[in-house]
């Protein structure tokens, strides 16, 4: 092996790969921001009429998040829901 | 019916006037009339490259402006029937290009011609948006490297949405990658981007891999589009892509490195 090493020009190591992953992070999240205006304010508003309209709740406790992965992005959306009797604190979180 | 076609990528010096030089030459001598234009206002080349920049009186800006009119600006191509060259103009600010203005000079050209062949200046200002606003198919020009790839897909979505066709809801334009200096020897050893990587990530159909060759220097050195150049890997590989356009079903080449002998291995770096 050293022999034939001897005989071969030096070569830049093998980067292509790298290249290819590197590339579809960055573009996977400039495409988001590309396509432009930010969807998520509206969605949370609209979804959270949509709830209003069968159960109270607290505006201030919904929770939307875009999460982009390599492969897979989530969207999660979290509405605490306030429980019927007023003196109990915590709520059920009804997850979408 | 008349097409507009740009000749795009974004990131500058991966090849645009080359193609747009080598892509209207071959649309021509399959007997389509064409005419190539040059929006690269301040910095004309096209005119280097077609090998008719002696030949230059007047140019887009005076057409736009009133001084000439589009036949007097129009350059007949010597060697090949059918081609004609509107030279950007080089002393003039590129805020003398308007939209009116370039929309007017299309719709002369389309009366006159099967296709126009505007070839973009880099970037996604003005220029390069006014040359792509009209048009109803893309050629995307990318070199296998990050950079180029990245100012691609940044094109693709300028297409998408800042398009005439966009604006008006009516067809998408039609976008094709045109893979430029390509090394197939380098994308098996694993150092350049291999062309099913390009292509998974920028998500359009391939018109064509261009081979990394000398002959585009040297047909750029004389003013020869390098579609002339018959004998090179780089004029074939053109003209398979202009057959592809047309609808023909040529399939690829170029994607596998030439077996080199063990003199040529050995002489490598003499030559």
């Amino acid at each position: 092996m050293s022999l034939l090493n001897f005989f071969r020009a030096k070569r830049p190591a093998a980067s292509a790969a790298a290249a290819r992953d590197r590339l579809q992070i960055v573009l996977a999240h400039e495409r988001i921001s590309r396509d432009g205006d930010d969807f998520l304010p509206r969605l949370q508003k609209e979804l959270l009429e949509v709830i209003a309209r069968y159960v109270s709740v607290d505006q201030n406790k919904a929770v939307v998040k875009l999460d982009r992965g390599d492969d897979v992005s989530t969207l999660e959306i979290e509405i605490e829901l306030p429980m019927p009797s007023a003196e109990e604190s915590r709520g059920t979180r009804v997850a979408l | 019916m008349s097409e507009v076609i740009v000749v795009t990528s974004g990131k500058g010096g991966v090849g645009k006037t080359t193609t747009s030089a080598a892509f209207a030459t071959g649309l021509a001598m399959r007997g389509h009339k064409t005419v190539v234009v040059d929006f690269d206002v301040g910095l004309r080349n096209l005119d280097l490259i077609m090998g008719c920049e002696r030949r230059v009186v007047f140019d887009i800006i005076n057409v736009i402006q009133g001084e000439a009119n589009l036949k007097q600006a129009l350059i007949r191509d010597k060697r090949v029937e059918n081609l004609s060259i509107l030279p950007a103009s080089q002393t003039r600010d590129k805020d003398a290009l308007t939209q009116d203005g370039v929309e007017k000079i299309l719709n002369e050209l389309r009366e006159m011609f099967d296709y126009i062949v505007c070839d973009s200046p880099a970037g996604i200002e003005r220029g390069a948006q006014l040359a792509l606003y009209f048009a109803d198919q893309a050629i995307v020009v990318t070199n296998p490297e990050v950079s180029s790839v990245r100012d691609s897909d940044r094109i693709l979505g300028v297409l998408a949405s800042r398009s005439q066709r966009a604006e008006q809801g009516r067809t998408p334009v039609k976008e094709q990658l045109l893979l430029t200096r390509y090394d197939a020897g380098r994308v098996e050893r694993g150092e350049m981007l291999k062309v099913e990587d390009v292509q998974d990530i920028l998500a359009i159909p391939l018109l064509g891999i261009i081979p990394e060759s000398q002959s585009v220097l040297s047909a750029s050195n004389q003013g020869v589009p390098v579609i002339l150049e018959e004998e090179s890997t780089a004029g074939k590989a053109y003209s398979d892509a202009v057959g592809r356009f047309l609808g023909e079903d040529i399939s690829h080449r170029f994607m596998v490195a030439e077996k080199k002998g063990l003199f040529s291995r050995l002489f490598r770096g003499a030559a």
